[in-house]
């Protein structure tokens, strides 16, 4: 943890007037939000709300309308080193030739710089970080022949090995087996124990209030943003869902602390 | 011996070093599915390579590398802007574009009198590998001697200059381009610019391209930065024993397609030689088939392999 001297706490992440659109349709509105300086923040809203987008925006993955990004008060440029991004699992071709290690070994890259192969001590630390979520045996296993949930955990070592202070995570729980959503709960609490910031994208309303403590609730723009407890109302999704009738129930169902409706 | 190195040496050489230099570069245009874009670059050279031989007047390399390099970029913009523009799928824009510039070259050729001289359709859909001959060879010696050397045809001297070149960047981006081609968003968030590094083997396939256009045609070029890499393939899950397959195999294009091709009759007792681009393209089908049946990925493959299934979850884009 690389720890600056500030009177008052950082947040993580912050964002101002940021608006996003594809082919002029606005897919992020003025969104306007600081996360916690620490701690486990979902970020909750409906297909279509923007919520991958949030994140690409803030690594400069998709071209802004408007908006500024910091991490820790810093522009990205600055703060890279200090940030890690896990995106979604469907966003690469997992039949590319290369092991779970290889890929693991990417999250080394920025400490092994360009133009040279990977030392011998990064490859270790990427091995580390494989241990880490469980996966040290199948670290010689082509990608392609590993399950989703392994896949995921693969994806995960490799942000760890990133050794950043704010992760930026694009849907960990989807697609993966209950153990797995285990093993992925158990290392978001370490790294909130570390004084580290995961920032996810979570769409099981169901357990997103038992594994965040904080959310920000989105569609297309910023409906509400805080602690969960508070945060994470009916009204407030009712708000977040709009008129998505069976999605509204789901979700009042979920506010209310039950899973029945699920 | 002295008829081998004076007629077959050179041409056996350019051949197998176009198709290592393209096959080499294929695999990082297979491995991010891009293997169309090659083609299209393969034909969009063309206009450039007419227009830098007809303003001056030589084949020297450089006029018509720098032309290549202008219609490949020119030909890349547009494909870019008829997507965007048109909305079409990108499959469908980039048909369009190649196969108008491919025309348009074709139709350089025959109103800038390059065919008077030694360009014409033959030459561009076939190569012109005989034409690549080494008459100061007077025996095995003359591979040691300087004086002999230097009137070594050009083209296969450019060839080996590229495939160095080629070489020399995948050993310095060896692991940039693997996780440019892998994952260009976490590279992009990591710092490693994916885009410029994309953009560079762009910049290389035309490179190849050029350097490739004489000795095996600008249409067999396809083959060659498609065939050894989808060869490879098939018979490997490993990215380092993939760049090693791709370039035995298109050893065994260049050199096997050659022999075959004129080594062969003469063996057989055949009185015509048979078009080596086309024994190239033929040996590298073959050579397919056989890593289809073969292969980890083909039908005995697939009954070993049957055990580990990879179980796929419904990809929630958004």
């Amino acid at each position: 943890m690389s720890a600056e001297p500030h009177p008052l706490p950082v947040p993580a992440l912050s964002v101002q007037h940021l608006s996003v659109a594809y082919h002029e349709q606005p897919v992020l509105w003025d969104v306007s939000w600081a996360s916690p300086p620490a701690g486990l923040v979902a970020i909750v809203g409906p297909n279509g709300a923007g919520k991958s987008t949030l994140l690409k925006a803030v690594f400069d993955l998709v071209p802004r309308l408007s908006g500024e990004v910091r991490i820790f008060g810093r522009p990205l440029a600055e703060a890279r080193r200090r940030v890690g991004y896990l995106p979604q699992r469907a966003s690469v071709d997992w039949d590319f030739p290369a092991t779970a290690l290889q890929v693991a070994a990417m999250g080394r890259y920025p400490c092994a710089g360009w133009f040279r192969p990977l030392p011998r001590a990064e490859r270790e630390r990427a091995r580390a970080a494989l241990a880490e979520v469980d996966m040290a045996d199948l670290a010689a296993r082509q990608i392609g022949q590993l399950s989703g949930g392994q896949q995921q955990r693969v994806f995960l070592a490799r942000a760890l090995a990133l050794e950043a202070d704010l992760y930026l995570m694009d849907e960990p729980f989807a697609g993966v087996d209950a153990a797995t959503e285990r093993a992925i709960v158990e290392v978001l609490q370490r790294l909130t124990r570390e004084g580290r910031t995961v920032i996810a994208v979570h769409h099981d309303l169901a357990t997103a209030p038992q594994y965040f403590a904080h959310v920000l609730l989105l569609n297309v723009r910023a409906i509400a943003a805080g602690p969960m407890a508070i945060t994470f109302t009916p009204e407030n999704l009712a708000r977040t869902y709009g008129g998505r009738l069976s999605l509204l129930e789901q979700a009042v169902a979920a506010a209310q602390g039950g899973r029945a409706g699920l | 011996m002295t008829e081998f190195l004076q007629l077959d040496l050179a041409p056996m050489l350019a051949a197998t070093l176009a198709c290592l230099a393209c096959g080499l570069l294929g695999n990082l245009l297979l491995l991010t599915r891009q293997s169309l874009l090659g083609d299209a670059i393969s034909h969009a050279v063309l206009p450039g390579i007419v227009a830098g031989f007809w303003v001056s007047g030589t084949r020297a390399a450089a006029p018509m590398v720098a032309g290549a390099m202008a219609a490949a970029v020119g030909a890349t913009l547009l494909i870019a802007l008829v997507r965007s523009r048109a909305r079409l799928e990108p499959g469908a824009a980039m048909g369009v574009v190649f196969s108008g510039f491919f025309a348009l070259g074709l139709v350089l050729i025959e109103v800038s009198g390059a065919h008077a001289v030694d360009l014409d359709v033959d030459c561009v859909l076939y190569g012109q590998l005989e034409a690549l001959i080494w008459p100061a060879a007077t025996g095995p010696g003359s591979l040691l001697d300087p004086v002999a050397l230097a009137e070594f045809p050009a083209e296969a001297k450019t060839l080996a200059l590229v495939l160095l070149l080629i070489l020399g960047l995948l050993a310095l981006l060896w692991k940039e381009l693997r996780l440019a081609a892998f994952d260009p968003d976490f590279a992009r968030s990591i710092g490693f610019a994916p885009r410029a590094l994309s953009l560079l083997v762009l910049v290389m396939v035309s490179v190849a391209c050029v350097a490739a256009f004489w000795a095996v045609g600008s249409i067999l070029v396809i083959a060659a930065l498609v065939a050894p890499a989808a060869i490879a393939r098939l018979l490997t899950d490993a990215y380092a024993r993939q760049f090693l397959l791709s370039g035995a195999a298109a050893l065994a294009m260049g050199a096997g397609g050659y022999w075959a091709a004129a080594l062969a009759p003469r063996v057989l007792g055949l009185d015509h030689g048979l078009n080596a681009a086309g024994m190239m393209a033929v040996t590298a089908g073959l050579l397919l088939v056989g890593a289809c049946l073969l292969g980890r990925r083909g039908p005995a493959g697939r009954a070993q392999r049957r055990v580990a299934i990879p179980v796929r979850a419904p990809a929630a884009a958004e």
